[in-house]
């Protein structure tokens, strides 16, 4: 039987690219529809019921959502190039890091990039001792997963190229290379690898859509109290 | 070699109780060593740095932290028993899923229910008997949510239980009223033995809940 591979996503949301990126690093034929969130297609509403979001894998009929938990089926359905080691510790190690990133990474940088003023700079502080976490790890390693990208790489791979985007809105460096040598080599590594280097939406799209993203937080910000 | 295995934990942790029924579900004779939340251990911090928490399991010498991941090592090292996880790659993503919309839904909601008053806690009651009736809903007629075995959903679930008794007498609501189907489900799983030893007393629970309402100043 063929098999049927379908993947929704936007086109630029980073939780959407770490599901076509396994994809690829796996060389699973597949198909993908770009959703217009403000106006979600009867099958993503379908898909993901109790989200309505992106992304959502749909293989041979079947929906899976969330992207870490797309990641880890589509790495035990195609075995080819595996994401995860095949030691428990290990493979724990690998989760711990991919959920740090969603559940403080992004979380740290996303309060810096819209926050203003004095709360900036504290959101900014926080998200600096963040990552330091991220610096530690790579000690000895040239990506998360060891020798060659891994589970955490595709979940913190977004740091690769939406930290330029968020530094270039706001005109604040956030990951120096001075403070973070380890962690800005990896991102340069990570934006260049194979597969993932074709990938990237385009850099001025995104600056104009986080640009816009931030708008009302800078107005809020502005009112007087 | 004897397996060395220490848990770092906390009594009444719904999050520690997880790893203590994956455990004894496994057979697994470990080192149960209470930690105090408000004067934290040199090991707590030396085993979890990043996030300083509960519950930690320390398998000869290496620490494993965050429950959910925990409870899937477990899985995978101690898997000639009792699997926690489903076999099909397909269950197993959607057990991920669901114990991701717990992690992501019960905790702050059912917090609110008790840790706030007035608008904040009567969003936070409706909010929460929503989680409980979608949970209900994916669970349908199947006796647990891993069909008919006990599983890692219903294990990652069971233990917001013995908060229940909170959530209720501080939120003035019931979730027996709200949600028969989901009471109907807490009691076979109170049928087992492994859950039924794990799970603290709640009206202990409540006297701990209690004190913490104090310490923030509900009121």
């Amino acid at each position: 039987m063929a098999e049927e591979v379908k993947l929704l996503k936007t086109w630029s949301s980073p939780f959407g690219l770490r599901a076509f990126w396994i994809l690829k690093l796996k060389g699973v034929q597949f198909d993908f529809i770009d959703e217009d969130l403000s106006n979600k297609s009867p099958l993503l509403l379908q898909s993901n019921p109790v989200y309505k979001k992106v992304p959502v894998l749909i293989h041979n009929g079947k929906p899976i959502s969330e992207s870490l938990v797309i990641l880890e089926y589509v790495d035990e359905t195609w075995k080819q190039n595996p994401l995860l080691p095949e030691d428990p510790y290990e493979r724990a190690r690998a989760r711990f890091w991919a959920k740090f990133g969603d559940d403080k990474v992004l979380a740290s940088i996303w309060n810096a990039f819209i926050k203003q003023g004095k709360e900036q700079e504290e959101a900014i502080g926080l998200a600096i001792e963040t990552l330091k976490f991220l610096e530690e790890e790579l000690k000895g390693k040239r990506f998360f997963g060891g020798e060659k990208i891994g589970l955490p790489d595709l979940a913190l791979g977004w740091l690769a190229n939406l930290i330029g985007v968020f530094e270039e809105v706001i005109g604040v460096k956030l990951i120096e290379k001075e403070r973070f040598p380890l962690l800005s080599a990896w991102m340069q590594e990570f934006a260049e690898a194979p597969v993932i280097k074709e990938s990237w939406p385009p850099h001025e799209k995104l600056v104009t859509k986080f640009r816009a993203m931030r708008e009302p937080y800078v107005a809020a910000a502005a009112q007087p109290k | 070699m004897a397996d060395e295995v220490i848990l770092l934990d906390f009594w009444a942790s719904m999050f520690g109780i997880r790893v203590r029924i994956a455990l004894a579900e496994k057979g697994v004779k470990y080192e149960y060593k209470e930690q105090d939340l408000f004067n934290k251990s040199p090991l707590l911090l030396r085993m979890n740095p990043v996030h300083k928490k509960i519950p930690v399991l320390i398998h000869n010498g290496k620490s494993v932290c965050e429950s959910s991941i925990i409870v899937q090592y477990i899985d995978e090292v101690w898997k000639d028993k009792a699997p926690l996880l489903p076999y099909d790659p397909y269950q197993r993503a959607q057990a991920r899923f669901w114990v991701d919309f717990i992690d992501k839904k019960m905790y702050d909601t059912s917090r609110k229910t008790w840790a706030t008053k007035g608008e904040e806690q009567e969003a936070a009651k409706k909010e929460f008997i929503e989680v409980l009736k979608t949970l209900g809903g994916e669970l349908g007629d199947k006796p647990f949510f891993g069909g008919d075995n006990f599983g890692y959903v219903d294990l990652c679930l069971i233990p917001y239980y013995c908060w229940f008794y909170s959530y209720e007498t501080f939120g003035k609501f019931s979730v027996e009223a709200e949600c028969p189907k989901f009471i109907a489900w807490v009691t076979r799983c109170l049928q087992r033995e492994t859950v039924a030893k794990a799970l603290p007393d709640e009206k202990k629970v409540f006297e701990f809940v209690s004190v913490l309402r104090e310490k923030i100043r509900v009121e």
